[in-house]
């Protein structure tokens, strides 16, 4: 009886701020005026923007996470062989894992302006001859590679973290046995390490992916709307126009595209049974 | 040799982490002036805090800040009023249904917040909490309470249960025992949730962008402004919202590994 008091709260919590809100959005994509529909999704994919949306988040996460993934394995390959500076080495690679997504977005906005830091150092380097524009919506691909630069500044702090996490919690013994059979570090890497941090490089994924494709206030900040992206055109349809039903529809959108990166990445991924310790 | 090429990297990957927040800190102390030089000095000159100030002192932002801090307050209380006892029950108690529930906190991860922000609107005006701290705070916890169940959970078995069961020998009762043994010991894992659910919650954008008007917490007020307001104030606006946060990182630092640790398995 006890641990169901215990965790009732927190249920009842869940299901009123959770399921409900969930279930919501759903209904009211497929709402309008109270009327079963598919109207907003015929809305939302007439949209001038629709298209950019989807193309850019998607661009986004293909080129961010992967990324960020091998930069965190290396970073967390690098922590091991750090001595007594490990502890604050480590401190100043996840500080961005508290900076959140609006803020990252200002510190490239200063760097990527037109008379910004990037192109300081491009004069001092004699590369261009003056202020150049980055971000424009006539420069859509430097605005690409902004934005990633950003999200890859933003966030590889969080795959960095799980993947300590995991090296953490590896057996020595299995690294030292191949140094004991003459296995080269590349080896060790490729056919120990790695597949040892399945499971921590599957949770990484999924959630860093889940995450990308919220991206938001960090494209705001960088590119306004020159750059739309999935969950900023939910924000305008809601906020700008007023229209909760479209805006439902992007939600929707999201939440699938989410489940099904989560679904891959749980077959691909997959540990078998005879590996879980 | 390929000891100081190793560290070379190591040096350089920090300073890709810190140089573009020491120019985002050039930028907003630089102020109006700095805005429109170039090429940009890369040493503060004459900078000084009066961007801040002027920042602070704008209408809006010192109580987009106090109701950023009034929220973030509430999650935190939230998520600890919410969190711990389940995180209890989950280390101490096998129960039927653990798993599932365990299953359900961690499905929560993977729905975005704009799926739980847009339908609240309504339902907070009716309730209203639209347009407050509270309302807002509330969304925070739905994402941070899957945090505090998690990692207090692991904390709570991290305390040996010998403790708990020597003070109930010695007379203390469940209750009695889970407060004065098991909680103190827990505190610092504790504290860390505790700061984990504040930066959530001073982090998020979406959701207090949706949920509010006149109170906006600093996130939604700086996301309102940024079409409008001048860079010098954007910079000193991104600036103020990443200072607290590089201290909270450093005090939870060492949580950071066991909380993430744990959602592997």
């Amino acid at each position: 009886m006890i641990p169901y008091i215990l965790i009732a709260p927190s249920l009842l919590f869940l299901g009123v701020l959770f399921l409900v809100p969930l279930v919501q959005t759903i209904a009211l994509a497929f709402q309008v005026h109270g009327a079963w529909t598919t109207a907003n999704f015929t809305t939302m994919a007439d949209d001038i923007n629709f298209h950019d949306a989807i193309v850019d988040t998607f661009a986004i996460v293909a080129i961010a996470v992967p990324l960020q993934l091998v930069l965190a394995l290396g970073m967390a390959m690098m922590l091991r062989g750090l001595g007594r500076g490990r502890d604050i080495v480590l401190w100043i690679w996840s500080i961005p894992l508290g900076i959140s997504d609006l803020a990252a977005g200002l510190v490239w906005l200063a760097i990527l302006t037109d008379q910004g830091f990037l192109n300081t150092v491009l004069l001092k380097l004699g590369l261009v001859s003056g202020p150049v524009s980055w971000l424009s919506y006539e420069t859509p691909t430097a605005l690409l590679i902004g934005i990633a630069f950003a999200e890859l500044w933003r966030a590889t702090a969080i795959v960095l973290v799980i993947l300590v996490a995991g090296v953490q919690m590896l057996p020595k013994e299995y690294n030292e046995a191949a140094d004991v059979f003459g296995a080269s570090p590349w080896q060790r890497f490729t056919r120990i390490t790695l597949p040892l941090l399945k499971p921590s490089i599957q949770t990484a994924l999924i959630l860093r992916t889940v995450l990308a494709f919220e991206m938001f206030a960090i494209v705001q900040a960088i590119g306004g709307r020159n750059f739309p992206v999935i969950v900023g055109e939910a924000f305008t349809w809601q906020y700008t126009n007023q229209n909760f039903g479209v805006a439902a529809a992007y939600a929707v959108v999201v939440m699938l595209v989410s489940l099904a990166a989560t679904l891959v990445y749980l077959r691909a991924l997959r540990t078998p049974r005879e590996q879980i310790g | 040799m390929r000891r100081s090429l190793y560290l070379a990297g190591v040096t350089m990957l920090c300073a890709w982490t810190l140089v573009p927040i020491y120019f985002l800190a050039l930028g907003a102390l630089g102020g109006r002036d700095l805005v429109n030089t170039f090429p940009k000095p890369f040493w503060p000159g004459s900078a000084s805090l009066s961007t801040i100030r002027d920042f602070l002192a704008i209408d809006g932002v010192t109580g987009a800040t106090i109701t950023s801090v009034e929220t973030a307050c509430l999650c935190m209380l939230f998520s600890l009023i919410l969190g711990l006892p389940a995180g209890y029950a989950l280390a101490r108690f096998s129960f039927r249904g653990a798993n599932a529930y365990r299953l359900l906190i961690l499905l929560t991860r993977a729905f975005p917040v704009a799926i739980l922000a847009l339908p609240l609107t309504v339902g907070f005006i009716r309730l209203g909490v639209y347009d407050t701290p509270l309302g807002v705070s509330l969304v925070h916890t739905a994402l941070a309470l899957p945090f505090a169940v998690l990692v207090s959970s692991s904390l709570f078995q991290a305390v040996p249960r010998e403790l708990e069961e020597a003070a109930w020998v010695f007379g203390c009762s469940k209750l009695q025992a889970a407060r004065r043994v098991v909680l103190p010991l827990a505190l610092p894992g504790i504290a860390a949730i505790a700061i984990f659910a504040f930066v959530i919650s001073w982090n998020e954008v979406f959701a207090a962008s949706v949920l509010t008007v006149r109170h906006r917490t600093l996130t939604a007020y700086l996301l309102t402004v940024l079409s409008e307001s001048p860079l010098h104030v954007q910079f000193a606006g991104g600036f103020v919202l990443i200072l607290p946060t590089v201290a909270f990182i450093y005090l939870v630092r060492k949580h950071l590994f066991a909380m993430w640790g744990i959602s592997n398995r």
